[in-house]
């Protein structure tokens, strides 16, 4: 398909996503929807407006994201340490990986309870949350890629004399990154999820709080406005790491 | 014996846990010893409410599944057989498909007010995406000698699909029911923690906010165990079913 073809889909594809917020309007104003659960697209831009206007959507936005990047880069500096750690000593695999690997399954929103309890209903509790949640796709994505690093590259590292330390910045990080790099996508994901989770269990500020109080108080259209802002920094925050996982990983396409 | 080398390593844990509580003498609202929280689960597993909670959540969980799987195999199969379906949604489905399910949770709660509906909402949204994306993925692969065949025997749409796409595509599409499980169970335990009044998620939040650790902790090993179980159970019947295809994802 050329390009040519490719942008006249997009426009096409476009053009449906408008197409079903108009119609969405249409319904809403015939009254076939109920204006109760769906209000229309343009209560849902007066929701955004007015949050806009009065400074509370973005305040609830930025603590969301300030959330959810410090609970993210936690769980990743934790995992790719403890990954790093575990991936290339023979004796951890045998003897601690197993129990990570046991944990994974773990939802991680049950911790909630128990970070709530020792925490109370605060920040750190939120943060812990994010942390502990998004730290296993990370420590397991970095094990494995890790554990995969050909043998013939550690029999390099071992007649160059290389010590550990060199071994895993100089060799096995660049060649674990691929699978780093979709640990920590896979982490952003739910970390997304977990401030969220947070939020509306602890009431303390932010995204999810506010559409759970908006939802207390029937305000349908302040529900789709806080949906909108979290679809997209569900959107951004994945295209941008997308877009450094291709710098990141330019060499490898050559 | 590797097996067993796993197991060191928690079971001490737990052995210098229970030390620790006997030795401080320790009484807490939010730490429980090994023995207590054992009590609490054998309490739990022989009482009814702990097994109505459970079935709640592998119910609700498990509704939400069968709709989000069937849901986003269907759209999967008709993604890629016709590509301009696919093409036209691109945009839509693209956008909506990093929102986390989570946060659909209000707008559920005003339609379906608290309990099954709101949870199997919810999980068939999560589940049906990812389902998506495999499907199609699945679909598109397969081989494009088959469809010469399928389109030189003069096959209909519907024998195309069911005699020649289907079967080829059925040990993929147990892998996408398999990940799919997995987050069904996550997102459901999540809607309860989060806003439904039912399930082990709610037994765990409850446990917590009246002080008992014993039970919070039993209902969390509950279900670590839940999760666990349901993965080794799916990675099994994977193999039994599609042998080939899993000596091929190892």
């Amino acid at each position: 398909m050329t390009l040519f073809h490719r942008s006249l889909w997009f426009l096409a594809s476009l053009a449906l996503l408008v197409g079903l917020i108009w119609g969405w309007q249409i319904l809403a104003d015939a009254r076939v929807l109920p204006r109760a659960f769906f209000p229309g697209p343009d209560l849902t831009w007066r929701a955004l407006k007015r949050g806009v206007a009065n400074g509370s959507l973005l305040s609830d936005t930025l603590t969301t994201l300030r959330r959810m990047a410090l609970g993210w880069a936690l769980a990743s500096l934790i995992g790719v340490a403890l990954g790093a750690f575990v991936g290339t000593s023979a004796w951890a695999r045998v003897w601690i990986a197993p129990m990570f690997e046991a944990l994974r399954p773990l939802p991680a929103s049950a911790i909630a309870p128990v970070a709530m309890l020792f925490l109370g209903l605060t920040d750190t509790m939120i943060l812990t949350l994010i942390a502990f949640g998004a730290l296993w796709p990370m420590l397991l994505t970095t094990v494995h890629g890790f554990s995969n690093i050909h043998i013939r590259r550690r029999e390099v590292a071992t007649s160059l004399g290389l010590s550990r330390s060199a071994f895993i910045t100089k060799i096995a990080l660049p060649g674990a990154l691929p699978d780093i790099m979709g640990g920590l996508r896979l982490g952003l994901t739910i970390a997304l999820i977990l401030v969220v989770v947070g939020e509306m269990v602890t009431v303390q500020g932010g995204l999810g709080a506010r559409i759970l109080l908006a939802a207390r108080a029937f305000n349908a259209p302040e529900i789709f406005a806080g949906i909108a802002v979290l679809g997209v920094i569900g959107l951004l925050t994945n295209a941008v790491l997308s877009l450094v996982e291709t710098y990141a990983l330019r060499w490898q396409r050559r | 014996m590797t097996a067993l080398k796993g197991l060191v390593l928690p079971i001490g844990l737990l052995i210098v846990w229970q030390i620790a509580a006997m030795a401080t003498g320790m009484q807490s609202d939010t730490l429980a010893a090994p023995d207590g929280i054992l009590v609490a689960l054998v309490n739990g597993l022989t009482s009814a409410p702990f097994w109505v909670d459970t079935g709640d959540t592998l119910a609700a969980g498990g509704m939400g599944l069968a709709l989000g799987f069937s849901v986003g195999a269907g759209a999967g199969i008709l993604f890629a057989l016709v590509p301009p379906v696919s093409r036209i949604l691109r945009v839509t489905v693209e956008l909506l498909r990093p929102l986390p399910s989570i946060a659909i949770v209000p707008i559920a709660l005003l339609i379906f007010g608290f309990g099954y509906q709101l949870e199997v909402a919810i999980v068939a949204f999560a589940t049906c995406f990812p389902v998506l994306v495999l499907t199609e993925s699945a679909v598109r692969q397969v081989e494009p000698r088959l469809s010469e065949v399928a389109r030189a025997l003069g096959l209909t749409a519907w024998a195309r699909i069911t005699k020649i796409v289907l079967p080829a595509v059925l040990p993929r599409l147990f892998v996408a029911l398999r990940l799919a499980a997995g987050i069904a169970l996550i997102v459901a335990i999540t809607v309860e923690i989060a806003a439904n009044p039912i399930g082990l998620g709610s037994r765990l939040l409850r446990a917590a906010s009246s002080l008992r650790p014993e039970d919070m902790f039993a209902t969390l090993f509950w279900i670590a165990f839940l999760g666990w179980a349901l993965n080794w159970g799916m990675l099994r019947l994977q193999s039994w079913l599609f042998p080939a295809m899993s000596r091929s994802e190892r």
